[in-house]
């Protein structure tokens, strides 16, 4: 008897530690608590590029607390989708914007409202860098900017009050490479596929992003020049999945990531040496003292942008705190701390403010650190003597070939990408 | 007996709470999924339809035999293949613990303790387990270093990371456990004696083990067999980690359209899969009468 009730107990505790391991995924989040008196704002978005200290600063500037609902690119857009009343404001990519628009879950922003909107670049509002027009195949701000009024579900072609998100941050991405490791002259996105590199080359496995990586490729191989990269047609999917599927065959690919962190990961292990990459994961890599460049090419970058959106029910005292939190983000200080990341801010006058001259000099002109380049955390990023991947503002974004896209044909790509994967 | 008779209604009210949380969390759900199989959808939003195009695709070009085998066979193949594989050396391997745990190991305190070590993989988090494989399996990874250092290979073996046998290694070292915990309660429940009968009849060991232990266990075996490969099944975090997103999983195939938004077609996929692991399940029922046997 003794022994069968202490068998019990034994067969309790291991139970329960399984029950233990399975649920501890479960506990996420519970909705926050719009206190009449101090401000709650529910963000929604990756998050990647936000900190404490932005939390901390905007509390002590304008006394509103935000949560942040961390979530993955896709995520954040099947959230606005699936649960748009668990968010007051969402940071979004323009690329979802085709999707999201005629579900009329976002509001229609105010441009009227925002102070700063006369300084938004002009990158965002007529696809100009410094008066020169850059590349704007697949879904570039420009294009799906406007709205034809506040619970407008169709894009206006010229400017209009009304706008679908209200832009704060933008980035050209191109391939990272560990020039320790590679030990010559990166100049082309056609390396990514260069035998060369065979079982040392990464690209990432989200299809909307990745086919884009995969269509700069394709064409610097000159295999195919595509009419519109961000806009593809079956057979242009057909050709460039083929060409990926044959590459991941002979077995060019060390693996695939599809968490920032696996990204930096490859790298920094030496797994990879050359593979799609993101800004801050450079970063990450080098405050490693790891070697890594985030390689400009002759073909040009691949561009992302996102801002602020709100959820259509929006309104009253909810949409004034909104307004203002999104007038606080782009009144500067929020703005140089994307800069010092290596990303743009959308209004870079006001950012220029909280800069010091040499940090300017470094992330925006492209000119060697006078002084040691550090990020917003405080880790060196750079020596003095260095310049920045790419150089100034002008030459990375001018340099612009195409942006991250949502084609018509998406759900065929989705498809052919998962048999690519599985080939 | 009367007494039980008095309890009977009660039995009914117990039953009540279980009941609401299977229809609710379990049976509306799953039905929710199968009527959205067959629904269309496009960009933003899913149209309550009755078509089969979701299962139509699902199995387009694989009759068509001049072809390549189509990616929806090839992917439960590869993923068949893991089941087998994972299901074999959890078995062997859990079956040689649980046996050490109840037969050798004598103090219940000891075998908690020993129990909770087996525990171990799961107090981390899956991204930090994937990243500890690197230093150990990658192509500068201890494994790798200990190789080249002692000359029995003269390059970096590249086949010990992202690859199936990777997965394997991975789904080993997590989901043991899982055999362990039933296999390990069957053992408790032998009665010592026959144990003793067989001896004293003059049977040696591996005839005990054989003839008693094995068939006294197979509840245990199936229950944990039962475990494993449902988890293997449906796993696509593992497989995409450990085979660097290059192996293909009915998971994955799931996750992706699910972000998509094109749920239709996961519910159809994920319609396939409970169905086929349904069916293996029912087969090894069939083996045995867990009901029964519990």
């Amino acid at each position: 008897m003794k022994k069968s009730l202490t068998r019990r107990n034994m067969l309790k505790t291991s139970t329960a530690a399984i029950g233990a391991v399975a649920g501890a995924g479960l506990l996420k989040g519970f909705p926050a608590i719009h206190a009449a008196d101090a401000p709650v704002i529910r963000y929604l978005g990756t998050a990647v590029n936000m900190g404490d200290a932005v939390q901390k600063r905007l509390f002590d500037d304008t006394g509103i607390k935000v949560k942040f609902i961390v979530k993955t690119t896709d995520e954040v857009v099947k959230t606005i989708f699936t649960q748009p009343n668990s968010f007051d404001i969402v940071d979004s990519e323009y690329f979802s914007m085709p999707k999201l628009v005629p579900s009329g879950n976002l509001l229609g922003m105010d441009t009227k409202r925002i102070k700063e909107w006369d300084n938004v670049t002009s990158a965002f509002t007529k696809g100009e860098v410094a008066g020169k027009k850059i590349g704007d195949q697949g879904t570039a701000p420009k294009k799906v900017m406007y709205l034809k009024g506040a619970k407008s579900k169709e894009f206006a072609s010229e400017p209009t009050q009304y706008v679908t998100l209200i832009p704060t941050v933008y980035n050209a991405d191109t391939l990272g490479i560990r020039p320790d490791l590679i030990k010559r002259p990166i100049s082309s996105w056609a390396e990514l596929l260069n035998p060369e590199f065979k079982g040392k080359a990464s690209i990432l496995n989200i299809p909307s992003i990745g086919i884009m990586d995969a269509a700069m490729v394709v064409e610097a191989m000159g295999e195919y020049k595509y009419p519109d990269k961000g806009n593809m047609t079956k057979e242009e999917i057909d050709l460039t999945m083929k060409i990926f599927t044959e590459a991941k065959k002979a077995g060019q690919f060390r693996a695939f990531w599809s968490d920032f962190n696996e990204s930096v990961n490859l790298m920094a292990s030496g797994e990879v040496v050359i593979q799609s990459m993101w800004s801050p994961a450079i970063t990450a890599v080098r405050t490693k003292g790891i070697p890594c460049v985030y390689q400009p090419l002759k073909e040009g970058y691949r561009a992302w942008a996102a801002g602020f959106g709100l959820p259509s029910t929006t309104k009253g005292r909810q949409a004034d705190i909104c307004y203002e939190f999104i007038n606080w983000y782009l009144s500067g200080w929020v703005g140089a701390y994307l800069n010092r990341q290596g990303y743009y801010s959308a209004v870079i006058p006001t950012a220029k403010k909280y800069m010091e001259a040499y940090e300017w000099d470094y992330w925006m002109m492209g000119k060697p650190a006078t002084a040691d380049i550090m990020s917003p955390e405080g880790k060196k990023l750079a020596s003095k003597g260095e310049v920045r991947d790419g150089g100034s503002y002008e030459a990375r974004m001018g340099g612009v070939a195409c942006w991250n896209a949502t084609m018509d044909e998406n759900k065929y790509m989705v498809r052919k990408w998962n048999e690519m994967i599985a080939s | 007996m009367m007494k039980f008779l008095k309890l009977k209604p009660n039995v009914g009210l117990l039953s009540i709470p279980y009941s609401l949380i299977f229809i609710f969390f379990f049976f509306i759900p799953l039905t929710l999924t199968f009527i959205i199989s067959f629904w269309d959808y496009n960009e933003y939003s899913i149209i309550p339809d009755f078509i089969f195009e979701n299962y139509a695709y699902i199995f387009k070009d694989c009759l068509n035999f001049e072809k390549d085998i189509c990616v929806t066979f090839k992917t439960y193949l590869s993923t068949f293949i893991f089941c087998f594989i994972t299901w074999f050396f959890t078995l062997i391997i859990g079956f040689f613990v649980a046996y050490f745990l109840a037969f050798y190991v004598n103090s219940i305190t000891w075998q908690i303790v020993l129990f909770l070590l087996c525990t171990i993989p799961f107090w981390t988090s899956n991204v930090i387990r994937m990243i500890s494989w690197i230093p150990l399996l990658g192509r500068n990874g201890l494994v790798n270093d200990f190789l080249l250092s002692t000359g029995l290979a003269d390059a970096p073996q590249e086949w010990l990371l992202y690859s199936g046998f990777s997965i394997v290694l991975a789904f080993v070292h997590l989901y043991t456990l899982f055999m362990i915990v039933p296999i390990f309660n069957s053992m408790m429940r032998i009665d010592k004696s026959i144990i003793e009968a067989a001896y004293d009849n003059g049977a040696n060991g591996l005839q005990i083990l054989w003839n008693v232990i094995i068939p006294l266990c197979k509840p245990g075996i199936v229950i944990g067999s039962i475990f494993v490969i449902t988890v293997v099944m449906g796993d696509f975090i593992t497989i995409g980690i450990m085979g660097g997103q290059q192996i293909p999983s009915i998971g994955k195939i799931i996750y992706v359209e699910m972000s998509y938004l094109q749920l239709p077609a996961a519910a159809a996929n994920a319609v396939i899969l409970l169905a086929l692991t349904l069916l293996i399940i029912w087969i090894m029922t069939k083996m045995i009468d867990i009901r029964k046997e519990l």
